[in-house]
């Protein structure tokens, strides 16, 4: 009886998880891992093949790369905010949290478009800043531009789960610290940093994912100049029609999300975040 | 008992408009074990913080050897605290809890190594250093948090109410290891806690708090004993009060009747309140007591048993190894060294 309560409870998660989880990786492998002749179905490495070619390689590189500054960016900015945010000190820390919320109630492809009208070349930062005798300047189409979108995006996600962790830190424990000795440096080097470690590694984990396969934010911010490999995913489902060697990509940027995760996580034994 | 090592004068403080303590004076002996006992709400906890530098007086002063200390962030006194929640650093094992004071303070490596191991002996833990605090029972990891405060070397150990969650068993057995740990290492001890019983068993000094202000400070024997007031004599142990007149000095009326007593120096015809404990009273056969009463119930203890006797509009406590049976037609004896006399207070505002 108590079997059977359980997996009714479990059922819509179960389904949750084949239909929209499982299905579609199945589906993605399904192509990845076929070529079809003529009306030949066959199994194949053909598309991972393909994939081995220095200008690709370059772009997955160039994906890493801007998303690793993006995530490096987002840490040492995220983290004092952070703090400040569960800091017991400061006053206004509902306004502030608030701040920091409101952009994620707005559409992510609003938000970047909304910075477009702001960086372009007739946008309204160079306006002003013609209109002040500063000249224009080209904001967009460049790595910096890319880079900015995604911490501009991301650093809430990186910010939420550093502050969830410094408020579990009990303040007795804080008080222990200081009554044994400790000033606020070693306070912070011996007790926070250490006990906020899992809230570093899965903002990491949520600036640095989205951050490698974004598409979007290349497009607008990088005015098709700065090719990231969501770029090619996203052309091969829709302008190339070329399934399979899309789906191979995906697999692709799978795996090496993942050792790079894996690697992450060495550096913790907190269960809750190898999970992720 | 030596010099003064801490000095608290007219302290004042207020939490968000509600005084919790005012006009707080208070002095502890060096190598004293000085307990601050009341009631939740006291002011005892916010004494200790006064002290320990975790919260600011709003006026006043605290001395630390006849210096002000005001300034001195907590990190800079030589005072540690064992904290009433487990406040072990959960990221560290027990090793590195109790070295952490000492690697702050940037000690050769060997010393530490030396000490931690001492004090692990010390708490009976040895072996234990690779364990993480969540592996360990509430006695231990309280047991570690002592440890890691006595391997500093303070010159005062504050407690904040550091047995509040243990067992009773294991309290007591903590409670005579405190008692002996503080012999053997002639540190000043101020203890916080609202259990009378642990107050009386381990301290030097007990300091009786109640909304904000000192009641009566003494020794053990004389709190319980001599009560000052009915607040103190209700908060520590069980006791009859009832009301009554002093006729003079050794004389006193109470209960319909005079009693000699040892109490003198109160003026004639005062009216005050009599403490009786309940062991001290004396059941005897029908008629040949002072008073006569009637047994209403009798309840098994343990060591003893607890009987109300009522005597006109007076229900006496009575405690007694020897039960008598409910309904039955007793004799009450008190004798003088068990009558106490004390000043009437305002009493409703207590309890």
């Amino acid at each position: 009886m108590k079997k059977l309560g359980k997996a009714v409870v479990l059922f819509p998660f179960v389904l949750w998880m084949v239909l929209l989880i499982l299905v579609p990786l199945a589906l993605i492998a399904y192509y990845a891992f076929t070529k079809s002749d003529g009306n030949i179905l066959q199994f194949s490495f053909e598309n991972f093949k393909s994939f081995i070619r220095p200008d690709l390689l370059l772009v997955l590189a160039r994906s890493l790369k801007l998303s690793l500054i993006a995530t490096a960016i987002c840490l040492f900015a995220g983290y004092p905010v952070a703090m400040i945010l569960a800091g017991n000190t400061f006053k206004k820390k509902a306004l502030l949290l608030v701040l920091f919320i409101a952009p994620m109630w707005m559409n992510f492809l609003l938000r970047t478009y909304a910075w477009l009208t702001l960086l372009e070349g007739t946008g309204v930062i160079n306006t002003i800043l013609d209109a002040l005798g500063l000249g224009t300047h080209t904001f967009l189409g460049n790595e910096n531009a890319v880079v900015f979108g995604m911490v501009y995006n991301l650093l809430p996600y990186m910010i939420f789960p550093i502050y969830s962790s410094i408020c579990k830190i009990s303040p007795n424990i804080l008080e222990a610290a200081e009554d044994l000795g400790s000033n606020a440096y070693t306070r912070f080097t011996r007790i926070i940093l250490p006990l906020s470690i899992p809230g570093v590694l899965s903002g990491i984990t949520m600036v640095f994912v989205p951050g490698v396969t974004t598409f979007v934010i290349s497009q607008f911010l990088g005015s098709g100049n700065v090719i990231l490999i969501g770029d090619i995913i996203e052309q091969q489902f829709t302008r190339a029609s070329n399934w399979g060697f899309g789906a191979a990509i995906s697999i692709v940027v799978m795996i090496v999300v993942f050792i790079c995760m894996w690697i992450i996580n060495r550096f913790t034994d907190e269960p809750e975040v190898t999970m992720l | 008992m030596g010099e003064h090592i801490i000095d608290l004068i007219n302290i004042s403080k207020s939490f968000d408009d509600t005084p919790v303590l005012s006009n707080f004076n208070l002095y502890i002996r060096k190598n004293e074990f000085i307990t601050l006992l009341g009631p939740s709400g006291c002011g005892k906890t916010t004494t200790l913080r006064i002290i320990g530098g975790f919260d600011k007086p709003d006026t006043g002063q605290v001395l630390y050897k006849n210096q002000d200390i005001q300034t001195i962030p907590p990190n800079k006194r030589n005072f540690n605290t064992v904290f009433q929640k487990y406040s072990l650093f959960p990221h560290m094992n027990i090793y590195e809890n109790i070295a952490f004071g000492l690697k702050i303070k940037k000690m050769p490596k060997d010393y530490i190594q030396e000490k931690v191991k001492w004090a692990l002996k010390l708490i009976n833990l040895s072996g234990y250093e690779k364990r993480k605090p969540d592996s360990l029972s509430g006695g231990q990891q309280q047991r570690v948090a002592i440890a890691r405060a006595i391997v500093c070397e303070p010159e005062i150990i504050l407690f904040d109410e550091p047995l509040g969650a243990l067992d009773l068993k294991l309290r007591q057995e903590m409670q005579h290891e405190l008692k002996k740990l503080k012999d053997s290492l002639g540190i000043t001890f101020i203890y916080v806690t609202h259990d009378q019983e642990e107050a009386l068993t381990m301290s030097d000094t007990i300091v009786v708090m109640s909304k904000g202000e000192i009641q009566q400070i003494g020794t053990p024997v004389d709190i319980y004993n001599e009560p000052k007031n009915r607040f103190v004599a209700r908060f520590i142990g069980e006791s009859n009060i009832v009301g009554g007149v002093m006729l003079e000095d050794f004389s006193v009326s109470f209960a319909g009747r005079k009693f000699e007593c040892v109490d003198k120096g109160f003026g004639k015809n005062e009216e005050i309140d009599v403490v009786i404990r309940p062991e001290d009273i004396k059941l005897v056969p029908s008629g040949e007591g002072m008073l006569s009463g009637t047994v209403k119930s009798v309840f098994f203890k343990g060591v003893h048993y607890e009987m109300r006797v009522e005597c006109g509009d007076i229900i006496w406590q009575v405690q007694s190894t020897m039960p008598e049976q409910p309904g039955e037609n007793v004799g009450i004896n008190i004798f003088p060294n068990d009558i106490h006399i004390m000043k009437k207070s305002e009493d409703l505002q207590f309890l």
